[in-house]
């Protein structure tokens, strides 16, 4: 599963400049008097085959830009550049951008990005068999073949860990972890190539955490899937993930690969993040910093840096000029003034 | 402060629901102490009965459990006094008003995430209607208002005290801009500002114990950290108490100085957290360790997970009831004979076979 090298190869996705405003309206007549700035203009490339981690504090907009990639939320803008196979046609892959496309070329996108939602209660539908809610994708895609596609739902649900007679039985009668697996087998139905994971373990218990995080990796290794992985618990972003971004008021602030994000911060909110992590260790000595203030407000950001009032090295420019997002080291990406002349610690 | 000053002693707690399908045994046999100023972590899946246990403390076991056996001993102490009067309070009158005194005020409760819980079936009965005005958030009603008349319950102040109160513990707990925040409704509020709302409240009152089951499971790091400084900070001004519900084994282990394992309504296992940590007994222990990913240097590429599912509560296992999902199972031995509660050197105790000669 190591990263590829090659950095320009096997880019799967490329998001570029994306952003999601949603207007903040008042009044009898709905007039928009600001806007939300959930996403906002970020840019990262998943690998084929990698997982890339999505991580920050609630309401950093890390759901929102999950969303707006396979346009349940309409970009404001910015491209994704997807590479399709089904768009190309004939076994050849071709490099499209998303935002553009119209309803019916979306839908074709949406065989080959696939989703899996935190809540395993709410997300499936109490009425449908087990069989019928992994078939619904197949079925709205034309895919469903009647003689074949019942063989291909027994083969996934062994595949994620339950049993054939499961098929026949409705959500209610499962545990929590069994119907993140359903979850799981209905993502993966159509043979997508990424699936974005939005807080896909947060509401299991340990144990079955660590049984679901290692069928995600075993499912990942088998059809080679890339996963964009969104959480808010840090250990388990860093277990799976190759890469890790982390965003704070809808901008990403740092991406690295995640052992060398988590030993060697070069953002200082990263720093801080890290520090807060609560380590399975007693003996540890916890020295943590503690950020002053509160998050930024998103539909009124504050000047420069968004980060800079909350940032214990902040000096005079950070709060005049927005810093770029540039790759500081090798695959190495950092938006901050002083990243070069900071010495931070990581875990 | 002298050293181990009980303050609640379990003992051999049962607690059983009575349910059409059968009996569930959510509590059983459980057996523990709690000091002055100390935390002591209860860890666990969910269904274990780590919930429950805590709930019993305050005789609040939801219908149709019932404490069946076993007690719950209060060295209770005015304040400033050195007088400890024992209160058996699984004996006491649940809508009483002695217990009521207690609930909130000298034990203090933060449950999980306060208003999603909030369900029309908890309005009957006048003990689970209090229960509910004291750990859950009422949506019709203004933060500080609330806040401020459970202060006011129990502590000797004036309204206005009791707001200036309300506002302070909310700066504390991290509420932006806490002179506007009080006057919000609670669906003005996040899911993580509603927590520490309740968390504001239940330190408010100043108890000699606070039960925290799952307090920060919802909340965000960097606002955990701050949460669990506060709690840090009251109990060394004080010396509260603290119990410590959690299934998040890196906040137990920074918070705790001794851990109680449970596994489907027993406690499977006790010692001091550092022990708990390097020295695990009970295999379920050492499963539950090895199954949560750490951060740090990567060590592996697949977490230890423990095989199986929690066992049906109408249909526990013969014998040990971990022992169909135990890699140390012994055939004949395991699956016949249940473990006792055995104490194997100092304060770490544990019930498993693997220590008993059978």
């Amino acid at each position: 599963m190591a990263a590829p090298n090659t950095r320009t190869d096997n880019i799967l996705l490329d998001v570029k400049g994306l952003k999601k405003y949603f207007p903040i309206q008042k009044g009898f007549l709905r007039r928009v008097v600001g806007y939300v700035k959930a996403v906002d203009d970020v840019t990262f490339f998943v690998r084929e085959g990698e997982t890339l981690g999505l991580v920050g504090e609630s309401g950093c907009g890390k759901t929102t830009a999950g969303r707006t990639i396979i346009r349940l939320y309409e970009p404001t803008g910015g491209q994704v550049f997807f590479k399709s196979r089904l768009m190309a046609g004939g076994g050849e892959e071709k490099l499209i951008n998303l935002a553009g496309l119209d309803r019916g070329q979306m839908k074709l996108i949406r065989r080959e990005i696939a989703m899996i939602f935190q809540d395993p209660i709410n997300s499936l539908n109490p009425r449908m068999t087990v069989g019928d809610i992994i078939a619904e994708p197949m079925v709205i895609h034309g895919q469903y073949r009647k003689d074949e596609s019942e063989a291909i739902i027994i083969n996934l649900l062994q595949r994620v860990g339950l049993r054939p007679d499961h098929l026949r039985r409705y959500p209610h009668e499962f545990s929590g972890g069994q119907r993140q697996r359903i979850g799981i087998a209905r993502a993966l139905s159509l043979n997508p190539r990424l699936v974005i994971c939005d807080e896909p373990v947060s509401a299991l218990d340990v144990s079955i955490q660590a049984q679901t995080l290692n069928l995600l990796q075993d499912l990942q290794r088998d059809f080679n899937l890339a996963y964009i992985f969104v959480a808010h618990d840090l250990s388990v972003v860093q277990h799976i993930s190759n890469r890790v971004a982390v965003m704070y008021v809808g901008k990403i602030v740092e991406m690295a690969d995640a052992e060398e994000l988590y030993l060697y911060p070069l953002h200082p909110y990263t720093e801080a993040l890290m520090s807060a992590v609560p380590k399975a260790d007693p003996k540890y000595k916890s020295d943590r910093i503690i950020m002053q203030g509160d998050v930024a407000d998103p539909s009124n950001p504050p000047s420069g840096c968004y980060f800079h009032p909350r940032c214990r090295y902040a000096v005079d420019i950070c709060s005049k000029q927005a810093p770029e997002f540039r790759e500081l080291k090798p695959d190495h990406f950092v938006a901050c003034h002083l990243a070069q002349d900071l010495k931070l610690r990581g875990i | 402060m002298t050293a181990n000053e009980l303050l609640v002693q379990i003992q051999n707690l049962r607690v059983e629901f009575d349910v059409r399908a059968g009996i569930v045994k959510a509590v059983d046999g459980v057996t523990f102490d709690i000091y002055r100023g100390q935390t002591l972590g209860v860890i666990g899946e969910s269904g274990c009965g780590k919930s429950i246990t805590a709930r019993a403390i305050l005789q609040m076991v939801p219908k149709p459990g019932k404490i069946t056996a076993g007690q719950v001993l209060y060295h209770r102490r005015a304040k400033g006094s050195t007088q400890t009067d024992v209160i058996n309070i699984s004996k006491l009158d649940p809508d009483g008003q002695l217990i009521r005194e207690i609930r909130g005020g000298e034990i203090g409760m933060i449950f999980q995430e306060p208003m999603s819980s909030l369900t029309p079936v908890y309005n009957a009965g006048s003990h689970i209607n209090e229960a509910v005005s004291l750990h859950r958030l009422m949506p019709l009603r203004k933060v500080g208002d609330q806040m401020a008349e459970t202060i006011r319950a129990h502590r000797k102040v004036t309204k206005e005290e009791s707001r200036q109160i309300a506002i302070e513990m909310l700066r504390r707990v991290g509420i932006p801009k806490p002179e506007q925040r009080v006057d919000s409704y609670p669906h003005q509020l996040s899911g993580g500002q509603r927590q520490r709302v309740m968390i504001a409240i239940a330190l408010s009152c100043q108890p000699v114990m606070l039960i925290a089951d799952e307090p920060t499971t919802a909340l965000d790091v960097s606002i955990e950290a701050q949460i669990l400084d506060i709690m840090r900070e009251m109990q060394r001004n004080e010396n509260m108490a603290i119990m410590f519900i959690t299934h998040n084994l890196g906040v137990i282990a920074e918070m705790a100085k001794e851990i109680v394992v449970m596994y489907m309504g027993k406690q499977v296992e006790r010692a001091s957290t550092v022990d708990i940590f390097y020295d695990p007994k009970h295999p379920y222990t050492r499963a539950l360790l090895q199954s949560i990913p750490k951060v740090g240097r990567k060590t592996g590429t697949r977490l230890a997970s423990i095989e199986g599912m929690v066992p049906d509560p109408f249909n526990l296992p013969t014998g040990c009831v971990f022992h169909p999902r135990c890699p140390s199972f012994m055939p004949g031995k395991c699956d016949k004979i249940a473990p006792t509660w055995k104490q194997l050197v100092g304060d770490h105790w544990v019930s498993c076979l693997l220590y008993e000669e059978v």
